[in-house]
């Protein structure tokens, strides 16, 4: 425990307690007048309205457009299912700016449906909605489906045979099972769209603004830092207690439920009913977020002779000819990857200590420090890069020039998924099985090697591979980091994009497509090693 | 687990961050490297050829170590927090936008750099203690889908006056002035041409005419612009705030062969000039490397690599421009333009001004 609290300590609470107290010092004393003065002002009141309802709205949206599917994932057996899994939750993991940008290519003016149907989404609040939709709608899909599938459908059919309705039988057996994960699967998509800075930056102009957006703002624009001091904290508190409530919904969710293996509570529809449901989630699923997803694969292949690789082959272009970079583009790739094999390094030994932590310790203060962990997801990325910037700016932590700030900066964002995918596995090993192995003679070592090892192994891929796929999407907090000349793929996308000229644009887009194919391909190869009880991703 | 899965683990911490604390504090050798070094800080858009760089490591045997973070104005806000003890020797990319926000700082030590003597005064905005050194010089303008307005017979507009007329209503898109810097040039603009009573009223004009917004340069011009190559499939708005050099970048990243004419246009009446200085950072571990790079930043090498690698304008006046921007490209004769205190002191103001007229 020692480990991921020195880490979260050195790495998280000092630089954004260092920018914090930035802002609300002057000269040595604390100036609290500002607390008020920044909370009493209109704008932080009508920024507080926004971000809270867009919240709650995104939220129900995506609920009600993602059961449906999540049903159909956890219930139906059809060809390409885990394929489908695996790339629905693509966009999850993808930078905002290059996934933004698809979507209002699909839907956005003059978009492709503009320009069949004349169904277009002007910029503004119901393309923010829809888009946090495409966004998180893989959180319902993994945490609710991924127990739905396990649950033991015959406890339904018992209610039935006793004379339950089918509604009757659904609302008393399935529901209160079902619930918790429910309501889990709300709180991250509440937490993912009350923060949401990106898609609010891309939909929402200068016209709507998240608490995020604004401390984005007054820190990276104005350097405003007594505002932005006051607005941090102000975030800090609304997610600190989203995430109190989800560190309990968690602990309810681990009370003992049947689950089966969910390949044997899957099969193939029956009856027209059924059919259509299918096929309406998947029609929903094409639209929503496939098709975006192709037209931007699309876009990197339209080049200027007509379809073909020629922007993928620019990517190679070595320095000089009209390529910009100082290195190859392709060498962004590698940086990528390297980068985020040290970010999910980090965040495993961080994640896993702390994962082992929580299973042993049990008592508020775990639970305390489970939500913690959870908090960088509720941080603003600006804050943390800032706050790198002014608090380890002295030997022996002078890391602001260093490249290890930035699978750092990844870590924190991949620890909390480690945990959450490890937690539940962990707390699942019987403690008898190694306590058997010691009754007949093995050393600790081999107890581990021969008990642990095996059952936690495939978790640990999970969580590795997640935190992986994670780290090569991070963009927000990467961008705030003064790096050392190695651009990662987002940042490479970004650069491309913003310039003139088709070549930038289709580099750009093969770069971005290159990104969704690496993401797309660990995720799937995560279905391949999904455990019974994968946690929550 | 048990104890000694923990304790490898512990080990593999330990490691990671002792590695992390090696690169900060630097091996031997990097130590000894380090008078070897000099570090630029800048912003995301800064470009240089290889070749050019070698030139300098070869001429003055300082390496070059490029720091990139952010934004050009959130380059130079991380500049100014960790002023007193940078990151680096010299910092590039803080423009006349930013400019006092920065000196009022006390962010650079003067030096007065080699090859000035061949730079306008115009550009020289602190002629008179040189903390700062202009390195180029862009402008923001409107730009215009040539196709459109020959397919329509229409002109192109010219002025920011032109701008308001019902002949060019729901055709204009422009950035966030509060979050992209060209949006905030364009504001600039407004500002210059109308004076500091008059952009408001200009701006409900503009509004009335249908002027359409959006976050950031990336999506007005990729996503909105009919002119760019995102935005032919999908972009409906053929005038767009971007920069006067766009249209010799749409020629030089065409990916085929040069047109008669560049598939877009600049309105050069609608333009805001953007000068972007380097200065050498005050607290610089290396201030002698600082100061080679920033004579190599003014010299005619680098001047003349500039306009391809970040398609900006040298400000040496004797630097040979490539023939994309000669033959495509618009010399802005007469840009707009706001003095930085100005900009210094009401920036913040008329930026909210702005945006709640625009909402």
């Amino acid at each position: 425990m020692a480990v991921p609290i020195a880490f979260f300590a050195l790495f998280f609470g000092y630089p954004v307690a260092a920018i914090v107290s930035r802002g609300l010092r002057d000269g040595g004393q604390w100036q609290l007048a500002r607390l008020g003065e920044v909370l009493a002002a209109p704008e932080t009141g009508q920024v507080i309205w926004f971000t809270v309802w867009q919240a709650v709205a995104s939220t129900v949206l995506t609920l009600a457009i993602a059961l449906p599917s999540a049903y159909v994932f956890a219930r139906f057996d059809f060809p390409g299912k885990h394929l489908l899994r695996a790339v629905v939750t693509v966009p999850f993991v993808l930078p905002t700016v290059v996934v933004g940008s698809a979507f209002l290519g699909l839907l956005g003016r003059g978009g492709v449906l503009d320009q069949a149907w004349g169904v277009r989404l002007d910029t503004g609040v119901w393309a923010i909605l829809l888009a946090h939709v495409f966004f998180n709608y893989a959180v319902v899909i993994r945490t609710v489906g991924g127990l739905w599938g396990q649950l033991d459908p015959r406890q339904e059919e018992a209610a039935r045979v006793l004379g339950a309705s089918r509604f009757t039988a659904w609302r008393r057996v399935t529901l209160p099972a079902l619930a918790p994960a429910v309501a889990a699967a709300a709180l991250m998509v509440f937490l993912f769209t009350f923060t949401s800075f990106g898609i609010i930056q891309i939909l929402g102009g200068a016209r709507y603004a998240t608490l995020e957006v604004e401390i984005y703002r007054q820190t990276a624009q104005f350097l405003d830092l007594p505002t932005a001091a006051v607005l941090t904290l102000l975030q800090f508190a609304a997610v600190g207690c989203l995430l109190g409530v989800h560190a309990w919904t968690v602990r309810r969710r681990e009370a003992a439920l049947r689950l089966v293996d969910a390949a044997h509570t899957s099969r193939r529809p029956r009856g027209a009913g059924q059919w259509a449901l299918l096929w309406s989630q998947l029609a929903v699923m094409a639209l929503l977020i496939l098709l975006p997803l192709a037209g931007l694969a699309e876009r990197s292949l339209a080049g200027p002779d007509g379809y073909g690789f020629a922007f993928y082959r620019a990517l190679q272009a070595p320095p000089g000819a009209g390529s910009t970079f100082v290195v190859a583009p392709v060498a962004a790739i590698g940086n990528s990857l390297a980068y985020a094999a040290v970010a999910t390094l980090i965040a495993l030994v961080v994640g896993g200590l702390a994962a082992a932590a929580l299973t042993r310790r049990t008592g508020r203060f775990v639970r305390g420090f489970d939500a913690l962990l959870m908090l960088p997801l509720g941080t603003s990325a600006v804050t943390v890069g800032f706050g790198f910037l002014i608090a380890l700016d002295e030997p022996p932590l002078d890391l602001r020039s260093s490249w290890i700030l930035v699978p750092l900066a990844q870590a924190l964002v991949g620890v909390p998924f480690v945990i959450r995918t490890m937690l539940p596995v962990l707390r699942a090993v019987d403690d008898r099985l190694r306590e058997a192995a010691a009754v007949l003679g093995a050393s600790p070592l081999r107890a581990w090697r021969e008990v642990d090892l095996p059952l936690v192994r495939r978790a640990l891929l999970i969580a590795a591979g997640f935190a992986f796929a994670v780290s090569l999407g991070e963009f927000g907090a990467t961008v705030f980091i003064a790096r050392p000349d190695a651009p990662t793929l987002p940042v490479a996308v970004e650069r491309f994009l913003g310039r003139a000229g088709e070549l930038n644009y289709g580099q750009a887009m093969a770069l971005s497509t290159i990104l969704m194919l690496v993401c797309a391909v660990t995720l799937l190869a995560l279905e391949r090693v999904r455990t019974n009880r994968s946690g929550e991703f | 687990m048990n104890t000694s899965f923990r304790r490898a683990v512990g080990i593999a911490v330990l490691s990671t961050l002792g590695a992390a604390a090696l690169a900060a504090c630097g091996s031997p050798e990097a130590s000894k490297e380090a008078s070897k070094t000099v570090t630029l800080v800048t912003h995301d858009s800064f470009e240089v050829s290889e070749e050019v760089l070698k030139e300098f490591t070869k001429e003055t045997g300082y390496q070059v170590k490029v720091l990139r973070g952010g934004d050009a104005g959130s380059a130079v806000n991380q500049a100014i927090l960790s002023k007193g003890n940078p990151r680096g020797d010299v910092f590039f990319g803080v423009d006349n936008t930013m400019l006092s926000r920065a000196l009022d700082a006390e962010l650079f030590t003067p030096y007065e750099a080699k090859g000035l003597a061949k730079v306008p005064e115009e550009f020289q905005l602190d002629a008179a203690k040189h903390r700062v050194t202009p390195i180029d010089t862009g402008d923001v303008c409107v730009n215009y889908d040539r196709k459109y307005f020959a397919d329509k017979k229409l002109d192109p507009p010219q002025t920011l006056d032109d701008l308001i007329k019902p002949a060019y209503k729901n055709l204009l898109v422009t950035e966030n002035a509060a979050t992209s810097s060209p949006g905030l040039a364009f504001l600039l603009a407004t500002v210059g041409r109308y004076g500091e009573d008059g952009w408001q009223d200009y701006w409900k004009k503009l509004k009335a005419n249908g002027v359409d917004m959006v976050d950031g340069w990336e999506q007005a011009y990729d996503d909105r612009f009919t002119g760019s190559a995102g935005g032919k499939k999908n972009g409906d708005r053929p005038l767009v705030v971007s920069y006067a050099t766009s249209p010799p970048a749409e020629v030089f990243y065409g990916g085929g062969k040069n047109p008669e004419q560049a598939p877009t246009g600049v309105s050069t009446g609608t333009c805001f000039q953007q000068i972007e200085f380097a200065g050498l950072l005050d607290g610089a571990k290396n201030d002698k490397g600082g100061k080679e790079l920033l004579d190599f930043l003014l010299s005619k090498a680098f001047q003349e690599d500039m306009p391809l690698k970040m398609f900006v304008n040298p400000v040496r006046d004797d630097a040979q421009l490539p023939e994309v921007f000669t033959k495509y490209g618009e010399r802005i004769a007469d840009p707009h333009n706001v003095a930085p205190e100005r900009i210094a002191q009401h920036r913040e103001q008329w930026v909210k001004q702005w945006s709640s007229l625009v909402k």
